[in-house]
């Protein structure tokens, strides 16, 4: 028993450290001074650090527009998928309707379509939708808000939907022998209790938007003011000598973020997947 | 199919969800209009940046669709399946296809060894050491599959990176041979994925009851035994959805190969589907040949949903 306890131990140590050591390595080589990168001697920690990196990636490049782009498209596709996925969850769990499993089928394969596949139709649909509609065309960040709205979606409901289930519709009942009416229902009582799990839902919709690099990449072509943070970071390599400092300062910039938020949430994220997955 | 079944449900039946009663529910005519208004939304969203780009992706692959169309110098023509006999005929697609299937093969073999692996480790291992590892896969997690790629091409770089420093082979390439190349980027993709795999499986190894583990060990059960007679058939449903989900994420790898192979390697040579979908259309300007292997792809992925949702309803998991 003890020793296949220290075994344990040992694997999952052993594997931890490993498993972490490629986002320490991000962060050390981020304050690491130039000629320490530089350096053909390797030193798994830094005597020096520096924050010049950081300060040649926010203000040289640009950066820090990026990131605030990053944030505007990740925060609105949270907000507006959050929403929409609610109402679109009670629909599927409060509601006994035709077609209802035909619905959460098309959820279903909806989230197995690969999206890259899509640029192409969507490349086109976009640059026609901004002559007819300006805001959301070639070039903007309403056209990334947009696609991500829409692929973010369907997994969305998915999970949402088993929040909203794990809630009893007792509640809801007699709330509306007291007399409220639906609208108070849904938005006074049912939106408050399923908060976390929105929460929890939001985190996937973010990181898919944040992370986004092949949509960012085909729709924002020209106008480099409205690049963000993943095609932004592509900027940093150059045939032949990698600006590895700046490389690392900006991946640390963009994974900071998410990572706060990840672990922010993680109990429910992983309540909610069971959710999304057993049910 | 037991989804014709439940699509028939009629209201009412024990079990089935039903609509509250009360005062909002006047009309019949209005609670039956009522899901429907609130899936309007999601319907105004979907249809228009979902629906509509698929049936356009159909739509571009049996066309002849390429630079001088889409500037407008010559006229949209008609190719019928023109596009997809290119394809068959050309070596380079079979080729393509083959190292995607064999490729995420691999990538699922290996996440799934790796987080099962370590599901069982976290069940067996110490308080802090099971909280460190979970802290650790949780950063991998989350880590953008941009900047994982960055970091791994750094600490594989020919002459700056860490791995050739350590090994002593300064200067060596590891993006030079093509199934090198494919075991890096596979190691950057398992470092993402095996802690979905690993957190999912030790929630459903937590979920067996301890008494059942308990009788096998004291019936002389070694761990491995009980791994396999116990552990796995009872997750059985749980191991189904976790490889098919991972056979349709690591089927779709895009980021990874195009960043760390600067967009497919030498020659285009760790292409993998999505990859070579997108060359073909972006990079050389054949966007119904491009359309025509996203048609390809979505087939391909679209046979393992019909898998995933058949595993579902056997699971008999009421929708």
């Amino acid at each position: 028993m003890s020793r296949s306890r220290l075994v344990a131990n040992v694997v999952a140590v052993a594997t931890a450290f490993v498993t972490f050591f490629p986002i320490y390595w991000m962060v050390l080589s981020a304050v690491k001074p130039a000629g320490e990168i530089q350096s053909l001697q390797v030193r798994p920690w830094t005597l020096a650090p520096t924050l010049e990196n950081f300060q040649r990636v926010l203000g040289g490049e640009n950066f820090g527009r990026y990131f605030l782009n990053s944030v505007v498209v990740a925060l609105s596709v949270v907000v507006l998928s959050g929403i929409v996925a609610f109402l679109a969850a009670v629909a599927v769990t409060r509601f006994r309707f035709r077609f209802r499993t035909t619905v959460l089928i098309m959820f279903l394969i909806a989230q197995m379509v690969p999206v890259e596949a899509l640029t192409i139709p969507l490349f086109f649909l976009v640059r026609d939708l901004g002559t007819a509609v300006p805001g959301v065309g070639l070039n903007t960040l309403g056209s990334l808000v947009l696609v991500h709205l829409a692929f973010s979606l369907p997994f969305a409901v998915w999970m949402m939907r088993g929040f909203v289930a794990a809630v009893p519709e007792a509640l809801e009942e007699a709330a509306m022998i007291d007399g409220a009416s639906r609208s108070v229902v849904l938005w006074r009582i049912l939106f408050p209790l399923v908060a976390p799990g929105l929460v929890a839902t939001s985190v996937f919709s973010f990181i898919a938007a944040w992370n986004d690099f092949i949509f960012a990449r085909t729709f924002i072509i020209s106008a480099t003011g409205n690049q963000t943070l993943p095609a932004a970071l592509l900027v940093f390599f150059k045939p032949d000598e990698n600006d590895w400092g700046g490389i690392m300062a900006a991946s640390t910039l963009m994974t900071i973020p998410v990572l706060i938020f990840f672990v922010a949430v993680q109990r429910r994220l992983v309540a909610g997947l069971g959710g999304a997955v057993k049910d | 199919m037991t989804s014709v079944t439940t699509a028939t449900v009629v209201p009412g039946e024990p079990g089935a969800p039903k609509a509250p009663a009360g005062p909002g529910n006047r009309a019949r005519g209005g609670a039956r209009l009522r899901p429907w208004l609130y899936l309007l939304p999601s319907a105004a969203v979907l249809v228009p940046l979902f629906g509509y780009p698929i049936y356009m992706l159909g739509l571009l692959s049996v066309f002849d669709y390429r630079q001088a169309q889409v500037s407008g110098g010559q006229p949209t023509r008609f190719v019928g399946l023109e596009n997809y006999a290119t394809l068959v005929g050309d070596g380079r697609f079979w080729s393509v296809l083959g190292q995607t299937l064999v490729f995420a093969a691999a990538l699922v073999v290996a996440t799934l060894a790796v987080g099962a692996a370590l599901a069982v480790v976290l069940t067996r291992a110490g308080r802090v050491p099971r909280l460190l590892l979970s802290l650790a896969a949780m950063a991998a997690w989350a880590a953008p599959a941009m900047t994982g790629s960055t970091v791994w091409m750094f600490l594989f770089d020919a002459d700056l990176g860490l791995v050739n420093q350590v090994l002593g082979i300064e200067g060596f390439n590891w993006f030079y041979d093509r199934w090198v190349t494919f075991g890096v980027v596979g190691a950057t993709v398992v470092w993402h994925s095996f802690p979905f795999v690993m957190v999912t499986l030790y929630a459903g190894i937590q979920a067996i009851p301890g008494s059942v583990l308990e009788a096998a060990s004291l019936d002389g059960a070694s761990a491995w035994q009980s791994f396999w007679r116990i552990i796995v058939p009872m997750l059985r449903p749980l191991i189904t959805i976790v490889v098919i989900q991972s056979i349709i994420w690591d089927f779709k790898i895009f980021t990874q190969i195009y960043v760390m192979t600067n967009g497919g390697g030498i020659a285009g040579q760790n292409s993998v589907l999505n990859v070579y979908a997108y060359q073909t259309a972006f990079g050389s300007s054949e966007y119904g040949l491009g359309s025509a292997i996203g048609v390809v792809m979505t087939l391909i992925l679209l046979v393992v949903t019909l898998f995933y949702i058949r595993a579902i309803h056997r699971n008999g998991e009421r929708l």
